[in-house]
Formats: C-alpha cells, structure tokens, sequence
C-alpha cells in the first residue's frame, strides 16, 4: 500500500462512568490508503462507532481519547482542540450517520444545512454556496437537485437522505469520510445503490472510505480491506477477499459462518455462541475466549498480535491456521469497479 | 384543513357560550347587589325602583338572555358603582394591562431564552445550575411575594423607584401607554419584571429542555462533524427547533399574563382591568364581573385557537400531515 | 396454552424500588435540608397553641401600646418580641404559627380533595374509554387551559368567601392536573395485555381500577400531589392577600402578609416580611421535595 492518507495508532477511548473505566476503544490501529474502502466490522458494542466518533474528535464527556494517534497526511489529529479541529472536520475529513432519519434536521430546509456546511469553511456568497451543494447533490445521484434544495428532509425516502448526507460529506472533497453504518437502516436495494455509488466515489475522487458495519456481505462487496473489531480491540486485519476466504481468527469465522445467504437452506444456521460482552467486566486475557470453539489454557493471558504477512494480522493464541471454514461463495454482488 | 378550521372555531363558540352561563347564572345567583348599592336605611320605594331598572326581579333565565341580547350588541350592561357601561369602563382599563403584559412579555423573552440556551448548552456546570435554582424561585414563589420584595428593596431601601402607580401616558394610535417616556419607564419596569418573573421561569425551563434535546441528536452531532461552529449550531440548529415550542407556549401564555395581571397590578397599584376586577369582586358590581371573566375567556379561546392553527405552519412536519 | 392466562400486574417492581426510595431521595442535600424545612415547619403549626408566646386572636391579651414593635422589642406582656408585632399589637411569630396552622390545613385539604376527585375523574375515564372518556378529557383539557388564579377568582366571585368556598374553589382550580395525571398513567396502563385479560375474566370492575390501574398511576400522583399542595398554599395566600380569601379572623399567612402591606411602604417591614417568608420557605421546600421525588420516581432516569 502506498503512504496512508488515515493512520490510527494505539487508539485509546475510554468512558468514565459510576461503575469504573470503560475501555470502549483499547489500542485500536489501521491505515487507510488513497481511494480504499477499509470495512471496520464488528457487533454492537464492539466499539466500532466509538473509534469513528475518535477520529474526527467527537468524543464527549464522560468520554475521552486517552491515548494514540490519529494521523490525517502526517497530522495528528488527537492533539487538535476547538477552532484547530473545526477546521479539519468536514474539510479534510468528514462522517456520514447511521439513521438518515436522524442526522438531517427535520425544520431546516435541505438547502439551509448544505449552505451552512459549504459556509463552515469557505467564505463565499449564499448564492454560490448554493451552488455548490446543487452540485453535490448531482454527483451523488440525486435527481433534480435544484428543487431537492428547497425539501425538508421528510419529504425525501431514507435512501435520498442517505444521499444527502453523503452530498454533505463530499462538499469539501474530504481526504477521507468515515461511514458509520450508513446503510443499514435501508432497504437492500437501495443499500444495493448506495454502496455502487460509494464504490464509483472513491475510485473517482480518490476519497478513502472508512466503513463502519456490523455487515460482513457488505464489506466483502465493497471493501478493499478489512479490519474486525471485538470488545474494543481490533482481532483481525487483511485484505478483504483474504479474510474472507480464509478467516484467521475464530471470532471472524464465526461472523462468517452466521451469515445467512452462504448458508445451505434448511440446516441450522451457525451462531457464535453467547454475547458481546460488557465492557464493565471483560473476562481477563482474550475477550472472546469465554464464547470461543477453539479456546485453550493460554487464553486467559492477552493474546499476542500473529503477524502472517501482506497485512494480514490477528489477535489470537490460537489462530485458524488453514482454510477450515467455507469461503464465501462467488454469488454476492460485487461493487468492485474495473480498475 | 377548511372543515378542521371551521371544527376548532365552532368548538371555540361553544366554550364561550357555556362559559357565559356558567359565569352569569353563578355570579347573578348568590348576593344581592342592590343591599351593596345602597343605603340600607334609604326607603322601599327606592329599592324597589332600582331592582326593576336592573331587571332583578325577572326569572335569572330571562335575566341571561337579556344579557346575551344585549352583549351580542356590544351592550355588557352597566356598572353598579361607577353607574358607567361596563365595556367602556373595562376598555379604558384595557390599554393599561395590554402595556403591562406586552412589557413582562417582553423582559421575559430577552433574559429566558439566552438563560436557558446557556443552561442547557452547559447543563452541568455552576452558572446552570443558578440559573435553575433562579428559575424553580419563579416557577414556585407567589408572585405578589415577589412583588412586595421589589417594593421593598426598589422602592423603600434603595428609593430608586416609585412603589406603584402608572407614570404619565400619551396617546399612541389612540392607546393611553405610558412606555413612551423614561418616567413611565420607571413605574412599569417593577411590575413588568413582577409579572413576568413566572413566564421567565417556564422559558428557561423549556429552553433548557429543548436545547438538551437538541445538542444531543444525531444531527448536532453531524453539523459538528461538517465543522459548523458552535455558534452556528446554536444559532441554526437549537434556536430553530426550540422557536417551535417556544412560540406555541409563548402564545398561550399571552392569555394567563393578561389573568395573573390581576395579582401584580393590585401589588403595584397599576390601574387595569385586573385591578377593576378585584374591586369589583369586592364590592359585588356584578355587571363588572361578568363582563370581566366573559371578556378574559373569550380573549383566552381566541388566543388558544389562532396559537392552534399558527401552530401548523410552524412546523414542517405537522404542516404534511394536517395538508394529507 | 392449557391453563387461564396468569393476571399480573407488573407493579412490584415499582414497589421495590419504592422501598429504595429513600436511598436515592437522600442523594441530593438540598431536598434533604427542605424536607427537614418542612417537618419543623409542619411541626411548629401542630404545636403553635405550645410554642407561640401569646395566642394572637385573643383580644384580651393584646395591648394596642404594643402597636408596631420593632423586632427583638420588650412588650408588655414581658416577653421578647423577636419578629416585632402588628398594628393591633399582635406578636408577629406568634402569627406566623398560628397562619401556618390555616395554610397548611387549607393546602392539605384542598391538596387531598383534588387528588380524590381528580384521581376519581381521571381513572373513571381511562376505565370507561369511548365516549365517557373524551368528554372528560375534552373539558379537563379545556380547564387546564385556563390559568388556575382566573378559576378560583370565578368560583370565589360566585360563591363568596370563607373557608369552605376557598378549599371548593382551589379544588375546582386543580384536581384536573390529578385527573390528566391518572388518566396518562392508568390509559398506558389500561392497553397492556394483562388489563385486557383481566377485563375478558368475571372480574368485578372495582377490582380492575383498584388493583391494578391506580397502582401504576400512584407514583406520578404522589408527584403531583406534592406540588399541588405547594400550589393550593400559594394560591390561597394569594387569594387572601387580594382580600377574596379568608379573613383576618382566620388568617392564613396570606392574609397576615396583605395585613402588613400598607405599612411596609413606611418600612415597618417585619409585619408583612415575615410571614412571607415563612411562606416562601414552605412552598419552595414543599417543590423541592417534590423535584426529588419526581426525579428518583422517573423510571427512564438513568441508573
């Protein structure tokens, strides 16, 4: 891979409460090249949102970034405060919601907030800002995008307002936009030309994607790289075919065993026994082992970073040496463009 | 939308009219105003001459219908004490409480909303929690309390204002005000922070609610991600969810300013309709009492019904919905 | 399933963490301190005939040379006046007890009395439904509308005044807060499956609005009632410092605040200042208690 355009190093995210430190992010680290999809899986709870919200410094009290870097082109972001990282939000990086219900302002106009967000970094005319958000809403798909300007939200489908809020993020052309799941509240097909249209973005405009889901169909169509979180800690990385193909950690091969459209009807569907669990009382050593089919007696102490080269990490005493799982079938849709 | 319009205002019609029997046939069915209005010593012939003037000693059903006739001919009868006709005796006290309102309205909206912005911008730190405290102290303390306590420190201490009165009017559009002038000014300005010391506690309230509210939805948190300024997301994003609401209770407290008048304007000796009323409850001046609370009610339901239909177009969302 | 549907009302859970009430009462000093405010103060107004120096409505013992002591003055009587004395000579702490005394008998009742109606009204509607129910809401609605001081000067215009048109009118004023209270918690309560198989059983109706409709409605009704009682005691001193509630013959602190205006202008403070504070520190202790309550009562508060 090239230089990174995101690299995030030993993330550390903790969250006071009344019953002690919650380690929702625990020494988290990735890259993120020019154009590439990384896919951050994980279930809820996993801490996943939290390191998107960590990286664009939207973490608040009772939460706080305890530690690591976050590196945007060789600046560190964790050390931005107020006005320093207002500038860098929605201009060098941006973020799109899970719930399009939920992230546009239901009395504003669409117009008001795309010209408040063109207007949060560059000062220019109303008219011009207006423009300028016409503009993105084409870009992104959506069609008449002059009368689109003067809607209120709830009177565009959650797929349209999905689109808006991506028009949102690329306004300033972002080095890289995290997207918090920003599909899953939508019906497949339009998930379907969601995920096309962010596909087409980032091979066009070069932005790099950081794609945040619980989804792992999502991320084998979309994603070039992979990165599996478990109870704050990343336990997998590689290329996304690769870990797919050939999972290393039994966490990840869990996930993809549960997934129901690689499973043969009428037999039961696999399940990753147990629950996420609390991140008030991890279990000590690897969080996963108490649900883990391939637990030892070394997992109560933590486990060790394997490295197994071309990028391909997981955290695991005992990782899933040969292909014991089935790949995923050629079946699923790929939004991978020609290149 | 024409039949949910024509719906409301029939409904408004029909609150009026059984307010008015209510209050008629209760007020004309205790006391007798003639025993007031008189000297008891004077002769029969007097008494019996002034209760048949006042259609007394009719059936109280006939004595209403009288009543309405006449009220639907702008005629509310006429004032036992001040032997004038009522609406023009309560017209004349109107401009007075109308200025005294608009004023606490007014006092209460400049310092409530930025009050309870910041309250609920910073919920927790101390100015937040003073503010709070400030305002569960007007949501909860009798107002003529308060009002005593102006008088007191204001007034008797510090000697910096007059402790009750109206100063000098002019006439603006043909409305006696006395806002016009600094020394006006300076009699209103107690009983105008009196009387809005309530609604200032209820705005800071509903503001702080609103603005918790909004700082912690998705879209806040969005706008931040886009790299709006702080002050733009309070600007753009609270104060525009928040107006909603504000504006619809603000309406409907227009109404009970004009009732809870009664109490600062006997307080502060504030020559208006509130102040009419109480003497007039005390002295049994019937005609003044119902012309009173009929007008008051009627102000009330008016109020109610056009904050209701406002109310639509404010908000987008209902707009879709009442259209649909 | 083979056996009757088992009818249980999910109300032990809000009885236990009734019983933890206390402990998350507690948590916050200042509605510790005003429900300490408000024992003594209920205290001093129970035993006022005891701990007052001089029974105030006894014409014999008052002594017009007396007239508009200053507070810590030596009257004739012998005794120190701490809060000073009235234009007729009055002790004004004496006063003070005895006014407590009429304006917490005055806030209790009309407190009680709108919470029974109110209730009343209010789970007669939810049980109801249909017509019944919109009707009652309907005017509920409207009342709640109207500001309580404009009610309780059209009931106390029409009745007159006394204590017995007083306590009628705040009732009048009020129980709609306790109906529309009822009413919110008994209807949400009221479409939960286990009412409807309640309902579909020989149950005697009695026993459905009894046993499980007003239970859940009782911990948003003990809020309520709380402020309510502050609200009537507010209410009525206003009333009586407008002259329309009770006389001075049977003054509430109200009335004693109103008796003492006249002279504040010519800064004989105590006789009105006084007693207003003893009705500011009730009242105010009386909502913070309530705040408190409300706040370890909300079930979406967070643990």
């Amino acid at each position: 891979m090239s230089k990174p355009v995101l690299s995030v190093k030993d993330l550390r995210t903790q969250f006071h409460t009344r019953t002690g430190v919650l380690k929702a992010v625990d020494g988290v680290s990735f890259e993120v090249g020019r154009g590439r999809i990384l896919g951050l899986v994980g279930e809820s709870g996993s801490g996943k949102s939290v390191t998107g919200y960590s990286i664009l410094g939207l973490i608040e009290a009772p939460g706080e970034i305890a530690g690591g870097e976050v590196l945007l082109n060789g600046q560190d972001l964790t050390r931005l405060k107020g006005e320093a990282i207002r500038r860098v939000r929605g201009a060098q990086i941006a973020m799109v919601f899970q719930d399009p219900m939920m992230t546009l302002n239901p009395v504003l106009k669409i117009g008001t907030q795309m010209i408040a967000a063109v207007r949060a970094h560059d000062k220019v005319s109303k008219k011009a800002a207006r423009a300028r958000a016409r503009d993105a809403l084409a870009k992104v798909g959506i069609p008449s995008p002059e009368e689109r300007l003067d809607a209120y939200p709830h009177q565009l489908s959650g797929g349209m307002r999905q689109r808006v809020a991506i028009a949102i993020a690329l306004l300033h052309s972002p080095a890289v936009i995290i997207a918090d799941e920003p599909t899953t509240a939508l019906d497949v097909s339009i998930q379907g030309q969601i995920l096309a249209e962010v596909r087409r973005l980032a091979d066009e405009t070069g932005t790099a994607f950081v794609w945040v889901t619980h989804d792992l169909a999502v991320v084998s169509s979309l994603a070039d790289d992979i990165c599996v979180m478990y109870a704050g800690r990343v336990v997998e990385t590689g290329a996304a075919a690769d870990v797919i193909a050939a999972p290393r950690h039994p966490y990840t091969a869990g996930l993809l065993a549960s997934v129901p459209a690689e499973h043969e009807p009428g037999t039961r569907l696999p399940q990753v026994p147990g629950s996420t669990p609390s991140l008030a009382n991890l279990p000590a050593g690897c969080a996963f082992a108490p649900r883990c089919f391939r637990a030892g007696p070394a997992c109560t102490t933590t486990p060790p970073v394997q490295d197994f080269g071309d990028g391909r990490t997981a955290l695991c005493h005992y990782p899933i040496e040969t292909d014991s799982c089935q790949p995923l079938s050629s079946t699923s849709t790929t939004y991978r463009s020609a290149s | 939308m024409i039949g949910f319009f024509i719906q409301r205002v029939l409904q408004a019609l029909m609150v009026i009219v059984a307010m008015s029997v209510i209050v008629f046939l209760g007020v004309y069915a205790i006391g007798n105003p003639i025993d007031v209005m008189i000297d008891p010593a004077s002769d029969q012939a007097l008494r019996e001459a002034l209760i048949q003037r006042y259609g007394l000693d009719r059936p109280l059903i006939e004595q209403y219908f009288v009543f309405m006739g006449n009220l639907l001919q702008g005629d509310l009868g006429e004032s036992f004490i001040y032997r004038l006709p009522v609406l023009n005796l309560i017209l004349s006290r109107f401009p007075a409480t109308l200025e005294l309102a608009l004023t606490a309205m007014m006092i209460a909206t400049c310092l409530g909303i930025p009050l309870g912005l910041w309250a609920g911008y910073k919920p927790d730190s101390l100015s937040a929690k003073v503010i709070m405290a400030v305002s569960v102290l007007g949501f909860s303390v009798p107002t003529f309390w308060v009002g005593l306590l102006l008088i007191m420190t204001f007034a008797v201490e510090l000697g910096w204002l007059p402790s009750g009165g109206r100063g000098p009017v002019t006439e603006v559009l043909g409305m006696p005000l006395s806002i016009t002038t600094l020394e006006g000014w300076s009699y209103i300005i107690l009983p105008a922070f009196n009387l809005a010391l309530f609604k200032l506690g209820l705005l800071i309230r509903l503001t702080r609610a609103g603005t918790i509210e909004v700082m912690s939805s998705d879209y806040v948190r969005f706008a931040r991600a886009q790299g709006l300024s702080e002050g733009k997301v309070v600007g753009l994003h609270v104060l525009k969810n928040i107006s909603i609401p504000i504006v619809t209770v603000f309406g409907l407290e227009l109404g009970s300013t004009l009732a809870f008048a009664v109490v600062t304007e006997t307080v502060f000796n504030w020559p208006g309709m509130g102040k009419l009323i109480i003497d007039s409850i005390t002295v049994l001046d019937r005609p003044v009492m119902v012309a009173y609370l009929i007008l008051v009610v009627f102000l009330f339901v008016v109020i109610n019904l056009v904050v209701d239909l406002i109310y639509g177009q404010l908000d987008p969302r209902i707009r879709v919905k009442a259209a649909s | 399933m083979s056996s009757a549907p088992v009818i249980t009302a999910p109300v032990e859970t809000r009885w236990v963490r009734l019983g933890n009430f206390w402990s998350d009462f507690k948590q916050n000093p200042a509605a510790v301190a005003a429900l300490i405010v408000i024992v003594s103060v209920v205290l001093m107004a129970v035993l006022a005939p005891l701990v007052a120096p001089q029974d105030p409505y006894n014409q014999e013992t008052l002594d017009l040379f007396d007239a508009r002591l200053e507070p810590g003055e030596v009257g004739s009587g012998g005794y120190v006046h701490w809060l000073g004395t009235d234009a007729a000579g009055r002790d004004v702490f004496s006063a003070i007890l005895y006014g407590l005394r009429t304006s917490l008998i005055v806030g209790v009742m009309a407190g009680t009395l709108a919470l029974v109606l109110g209730a009343t009204v209010g789970l007669v509607a939810a049980y109801y439904g249909g017509r019944v129910e919109a009707v009652i809401m309907r005017v509920i609605d409207l009342q709640l509308s109207l500001p309580a001081i404009l009610l309780a000067l059209v009931l106390v215009a029409m009745l007159g005044q006394g204590l017995p048109q007083l306590v009628t009118a705040l009732v009048a004023a009020q129980y709609a807060y306790f109906a529309r209270t009822t009413h919110g918690a008994a209807s949400a309560e009221r479409r939960k499956d286990y009412i409807e198989a309640a309902l579909s059983t020989p149950l005697p109706a009695r026993q459905v609005l009894f046993r499980h409709l007003l239970p859940n409605a009782l911990p948003p009704l003990i809020v309520v009632a709380t402020v309510q009682v502050a609200n009537s005691i507010a209410l009525e001193a206003t009333l009586s410092f407008l002259g329309l509630g009770l006389p001075l013959t049977q003054p509430s602190l109200g009335s004693l605040i109103s008796n003492g205006f006249q002279f504040l202008l010519s800064g004989r403070y105590w006789i009105s200042i006084y007693p207003g504070i003893a009705l500011m520190l009730t009242v105010v202790a009386i909502n913070l208690v309530g705040d408190q309550v409300r706040h370890v009562l909300n079930p979406r508060r967070s643990r």
